[in-house]
């Protein structure tokens, strides 16, 4: 018997679309486009509030044109999904010792959901919208 | 085979998921959202109202640490993801996206420390 | 007893004759309480007998019959048919790994790979016989009894899209016994190990899609595992190169 193991090659650039699975990894990593490019955006907001009033206002123009507010929409979708995918992965990634075994994961999880719902009531109380 | 060196991003990258995490919907909420609609008045009181937030020290050192980690987050993040859309010319893709977050952490810098 | 005729798709390659798989069709009348695996053996039996498959346990203990059913890695001794959606079963030979012949894969890479990473207790020194058994606590245990219940059935390797991109990757399983054997309190190994696990070949090829552990039947949670030792690697390097004096 003569062997002639055969490979099935993976598409290098369409792998994903195999599989749900496969695509929601996907959209999870392709979230660090729109937080790269919020920071990147705030960032330069930073630099406009330097320069003065009127630059102030040019991008405040820039960022609540309807273009503006679409990409602050989905950047927000976006960053959601990092953060539930983040969070509820967290347990397995780092276990804590209780007894003889691990804080179970689901309190860990949720533990991460409380302190980010503080967080943003935070940030808002901070700036003065609540 | 040699150890790898990825754990030098790879620490800024988890650090940096984790803040971005815990902050980054509510800060697109305020300033891609809140801000945009008018919430924080007409421009020149936001203006305002903006310059006195970030001349406090502590908000300079909180936010630069936040966009320092969000965008070596988002780098090496995209690095990876760059590689799994197929382009497999990582050292360039790795010097473009690190340069680019250490780029703009810059800019954050120097226009924060001259609030 | 209910019995449905079932089309089952099933992907052939012989090796002598053929240049490239092909799918053949079988209609198997099936009974309500089979397995993927059950008809399969009805094929072999009485339709077809020259179709080949591993198997051993029908329990899904040995890890020899791992295949993909309708394009999700599965152990068809596991695989209930009446769990499946309605109409043809898809069976093709596990993703990622060469095909010997019909749904038998060549395992070679990951035995080899398997290998590399020394899955077996380092202990500090050999103790004689004389000492008796090394003793573990149930804490101690708890560190890594779900890591040590892998059955080798490399569903988490068909499932990895990284593995299936860069052949080089140490993969899941491989993976997670590594790490079983390095929080094994019996073990001392770890540093050695690491020589694999620090690599890029290693936990760095890792972009932790979760797919394996999704997949994995018995809740291994490679995955995990392989999150677990980035961390700890990266501690490693902070340690080794920021404080080399404690480079003990
Ligand atoms: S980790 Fe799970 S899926 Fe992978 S070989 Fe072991 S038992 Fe099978
Ligand atoms: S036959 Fe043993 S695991 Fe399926």
């Amino acid at each position: 018997m003569s062997r002639n193991p055969y490979v099935r090659e993976v598409p290098r650039t369409t792998w994903y679309m195999r599989n749900n699975r496969y695509i929601r990894y996907m959209l999870r990593e392709v979230s660090c486009v729109f937080i790269g490019l919020y920071a990147a955006s705030l960032t330069v907001g930073l630099v406009r509030l330097a320069q003065g009033d009127n630059e102030w206002t040019h991008y405040l123009n820039g960022i609540s044109s309807p273009t503006g507010i679409l990409f602050s929409l989905l950047a927000f979708g976006f960053a959601c999904y990092h953060s539930i995918t983040w969070f509820n992965v967290t347990p397995r990634a780092m276990r804590i010792p209780k007894g003889d075994g691990f804080v179970p994961g689901p309190a860990i999880v949720s533990a991460h959901y409380i302190i980010w719902a503080v967080v943003s009531l935070v940030f808002l109380l901070m700036m003065g919208v609540l | 085979m040699a150890k790898s060196n990825k754990p030098i991003v790879w620490g800024l990258f988890a650090a940096g998921g984790t803040v971005c995490a815990f902050v980054i919907p509510v800060m697109i909420l305020i300033t891609g959202v809140l801000l945009p609609l008018g919430l924080f008045g007409p421009p020149e009181a936001s203006y305002e109202s903006m310059t006195r937030i970030v001349s406090n020290p502590v908000v300079k050192i909180v936010l630069f640490g936040i966009l320092f980690l969000a965008l070596w987050h988002a780098a090496h993040r995209l690095r990876i993801t760059v590689h799994d859309f197929g382009i497999r010319n990582d050292q360039l893709v790795a010097r473009a996206v690190y340069g680019f977050a250490g780029l703009f952490s810059l800019i954050a810098l120097v226009t924060l420390l001259s609030f | 007893m209910s019995q449905r005729q079932i089309t089952f798709e099933i992907l052939r390659y012989d090796p002598e004759t053929e240049t490239e798989p092909r799918f053949q069709a079988y209609c198997v009348p099936c009974e309500e309480e089979w397995v993927v695996l059950d008809a399969l053996n009805y094929i072999k039996d009485t339709l077809d007998g020259t179709l080949n498959y591993r198997w051993s346990c029908h329990m899904a203990v040995c890890g020899s019959c791992g295949m993909m059913i309708n394009g999700e890695p599965m152990l068809s001794c596991k695989a209930f048919i009446r769990d499946l959606p309605a109409g043809t079963i898809k069976v093709e030979p596990l993703y990622h790994f060469p095909i010997e012949r019909d749904l038998v894969v060549v395992l070679d890479d990951f035995m080899d790979k398997l290998e590399s990473v020394k899955p077996y207790v380092i202990p500090k020194k050999q103790r004689p016989i004389e000492d008796g058994p090394y003793k573990q606590t149930p804490k101690q245990l708890h560190q890594y009894q779900q890591y040590s219940m892998c059955i080798n059935c490399l569903l988490c390797y068909a499932a990895c899209p990284q593995y299936g991109l860069t052949p080089e990757f140490i993969g899941p399983a491989a993976l997670a016994l590594t790490h079983r054997y390095n929080l094994d309190s019996r073990d001392k190994g770890r540093r050695q190990r690491q020589e694999v696990v620090a690599t890029h070949e290693g936990v760095w090829e890792c972009s932790f899609v979760g797919a394996c552990s999704e997949v994995c039947p018995k809740d291994v949670d490679p995955a995990g595992a392989i999150q677990q030792m980035k961390i700890a690697s990266t501690a490693d390097w902070y340690l080794e190169h920021l404080m080399p004096w404690r480079r003990s």
